[in-house]
């Protein structure tokens, strides 16, 4: 993983000196909170129902278990003992005070981590695939590249004030999306010319929130020096044309969508022709040397180990169940990824005790040499473990509540911090997560069901994804009272699709039912083995419709 | 009066300025002006030739939703321009100035002025503006620190043109 030298570490330290200056003018009063608002989110600070949340930058959620465990020794020290992993795959805190944030960084700072640009009108942490560098079907490991645009976007001083928030994502697989690319500002998708050099499909103008829309290709192949340049001509064009005068029409999606995308594509094209090969134009020298941080661990020379792994799942069918779901192929011969699953029934998704922190850090130590990640799907991944290790990490995730095995399934919900914590909400979301998920513990039919997403976000800013969930829950208020509108057939991956509101909105407690319907009415008519997503695709949102909104018989 | 303003020339120090803002919608005769005036680059537009053979001293300002090409043909003609932040969350300014600066080669001072507070002159430097008419309720006095926040930047901008990557 990325290793700072001095000049990183220069830069992470002065922006804590910097924040610990602007907040005691802020605590003295010299700053108001209109001035201090986009200072303290630009360092991912929100003030929120309860107390201030702080969100903490994992840059394409790659992480060292000596990061995990000082972010343990964090959330103990100045929280109440857990965290919440969040769909951008950073960490929130939701307990923090105020005048000890300051602190906090400065102890991120020391571990070669931040907070910076993780909220705000600002570029923030670039995403990607999960199991970025390990996956089958990879061009190449787009790590590197999101380290590029992490420095590039880094205290960028033209785009620090930009309309609205701005959110890149990387894919480099040839076979899927995990990185969800279509739903972003800009969606990176690394691919290889006629002659074999790399560059970037490069989308632009995807988005969720109030206005669900997926991104446009603004370049098929953007070669991969000029990816800097050209993305300083895109936020240009946004920083210079995108609406000020109304926040929910300022995201770069309504520009392209007002402008057309050929008129867009139009002006970024004559804006990059003047930065174009420029001194921002990448090196071969700098590209070898990012690379070089995320060179292969010392993997060992290892057969697939298909014999012992079978014999186990004679053994037991927890092991087998646990297998199918959470462990994902490996690039390397022998070795396979781990998912650590935060999807425990009567457990807020994405959240973690201190004590799982700890023990997620010392999995990684012991079984993946010493690196995590955090998914947007709120799980943890231990990239590099050995198949012969499997049957011994499955007791001990078991042991430490992370082995619910129900990864990709209806139960893996995405699901924000909704009304319980968050300011913006109009309605909770954690408890109707709960609900569904007591509805649908019954292993052997959750598997039968196959993968189905399920997200749900507690008012239309979406950050629980709800729009590219097969099933999407989004929690709207009706004078003073909270609801719910289901909607169906979104996707995230290459086949992307935002889903359709299936009719009037639910109360919180009708909405276990109204799923149990829907996933009837999807078991009735699917064909075998059909995905749940074909089978909407399919049939159209009509029987669904029917099952849920039928009068029952007088 | 004159009021005070944090300029870069060598160094960064706070001096006297007495150029007074004309507001956007003045349409009177270039006679009701004296000495030192910022006027608004419409009014430039309609004026300049008059202006230019005036005694004034003449800077143009712009605001956020204009255009840095709309005043790239009489840059040399005037003693500074000034940018408008309207509000000091309306970045448009900042790509204004870095367009003046690297796209039309404009060498001049570039002003900053309206909703100016201390936590953006860095990156306010860093696009390629000079001087900043700081708000008047902000302590002045702690601007030339605010210039040193950081001693290191990843990207290029006007302030370093070579990016991090090519001198690391």
């Amino acid at each position: 993983m990325y290793k700072y030298d001095h000049y990183d570490q220069t830069i992470v330290n002065e922006r804590v000196a910097q924040f610990r200056e602007q907040t005691d003018r802020f605590l003295s009063g010299e700053l108001t909170n209109e001035e201090f608002l986009p200072l303290r989110l630009q360092n991912g600070l929100y003030v929120q129902r309860h107390a201030p949340m702080l969100r903490i930058a994992i840059p394409y959620g790659l992480f060292s278990s000596t990061q995990m465990r000082r972010l343990a020794d964090i959330t103990d020290k100045y929280d109440k003992g857990y965290a919440h992993f969040s769909t951008r795959q950073n960490l929130q805190l939701n307990w923090p005070k105020l005048e000890s944030i300051p602190d906090i960084l400065a102890e991120l700072a020391d571990v070669e981590m931040h907070a910076i640009q993780t909220s705000g009108n600002c570029i923030r942490n670039t995403t990607t695939d999960q199991f970025a560098g390990v996956a089958l079907n990879e061009l190449e490991d787009p790590r590197p590249w999101c380290e590029i645009i992490r420095q590039w976007s880094t205290f960028h001083p033209e785009f620090a004030f930009l309309p609205r928030k701005f959110k890149i994502a990387v894919n480099s697989n040839t076979e899927t999306d995990r990185a969800a690319i279509q739903v972003h500002d800009i969606g990176l998708q690394l691919v290889k010319n006629e002659n074999g050099d790399t560059g970037f499909k490069v989308l632009v103008g995807g988005g969720l929130g109030r206005t669900p829309i997926l991104g446009e290709v603004v370049n098929e192949f953007l070669p991969w020096k000029h990816l800097l340049t050209y993305l300083d001509a895109i936020l240009r064009v946004y920083n210079l044309n995108g609406r000020r005068d109304n926040k929910y029409k300022a995201r770069i999606k309504i520009l392209v969508k007002a402008m057309g995308v050929d008129a867009f594509s139009k002006l970024v094209e004559e804006e990059w022709q003047h930065l174009k090969d420029g001194p921002a134009t990448l090196t071969e020298e700098e590209f070898t040397r990012i690379k070089g941080h995320f060179t292969d661990p010392e993997y060992q020379e290892l057969e697939n180990q298909d014999k012992l792994l079978s014999e186990k799942f004679a053994e037991s069918k927890a092991f087998k169940n646990w297998f199918d779901k959470n462990v994902n192929p490996h690039k390397k011969s022998g070795y396979a990824s781990v998912t650590l699953s935060l999807k425990k029934l009567g457990v807020p998704p994405g959240d973690i005790t201190s004590k799982q922190m700890r023990k997620a850090a010392e999995l990684a130590d012991k079984y993946s040499f010493g690196e995590l990640r955090s998914s947007h799907q709120q799980n943890l991944i231990l990239a590099d473990v050995k198949q012969s290790d499997l049957p011994a990490i499955w007791e001990e995730a078991k042991a430490n509540g992370f082995a619910t095995p129900n990864v990709g399934t209806l139960t893996d919900m995405i699901c924000c911090p909704g009304g319980d914590f968050c300011a913006l909400a109009n309605a909770k979301s954690i408890p109707i997560a709960e609900a569904i998920h007591a509805k649908f513990d019954d292993l052997d039919y959750l598997y039968d069901l196959g993968d189905i997403d399920l997200n749900i976000s507690g008012c239309m800013n979406a950050c629980g994804h709800h729009h590219i969930g097969n099933i999407g829950i989004l929690g709207v208020d009706k004078k003073g009272q909270e609801f719910y509108q289901v909607s169906l057939g979104g996707s995230s991956y290459d086949d992307a699709s935002i889903g359709k509101i299936l009719g009037p909105s639910f109360n919180a407690e009708d909405v276990p039912t109204v799923i149990t319907k829907i996933i009837e009415t999807f078991v009735s008519n699917r064909t075998e083995d059909e995905l749940f997503i074909d089978t909407v695709r399919r049939l159209g949102l009509d029987p669904f419709k029917e099952a849920v909104y039928a009068k029952k018989a007088a | 009066m004159p009021r005070k303003l944090l300029k870069i020339e060598t160094n960064p120090s706070i001096v006297e300025d007495n150029f007074l803002f004309i507001e956007k919608d003045f349409d009177g005769d270039i006679s009701e002006l004296s000495g030192e005036v910022m006027v608004p680059s419409g009014y430039w537009s309609k004026h300049s030739e008059a202006l230019k053979s005036s005694e004034l001293k003449v800077a143009v300002w712009l605001d956020s939703d204009e255009t840095a090409d709309t005043i790239k043909d009489f840059l040399n003609d005037v003693e500074f321009v000034a940018i408008n932040f309207p509000k000091f969350a309306d970045g448009r300014g900042y790509s204004i100035a870095r367009l003046l600066r690297e796209r039309f080669g404009y060498e001049g001072e570039i002003r900053a002025i309206g909703d100016v507070l201390l936590d953006q002159l860095h990156y306010m430097k860093r696009c390629g503006i000079s001087s900043f008419e700081v708000r008047e309720d902000k302590d002045i006095e702690k601007s030339v620190n605010m210039l040193r926040t950081f001693t290191e930047s990843y990207q290029v901008a006007f302030d370093q043109m070579q990016p991090l990557f090519r001198r690391r």
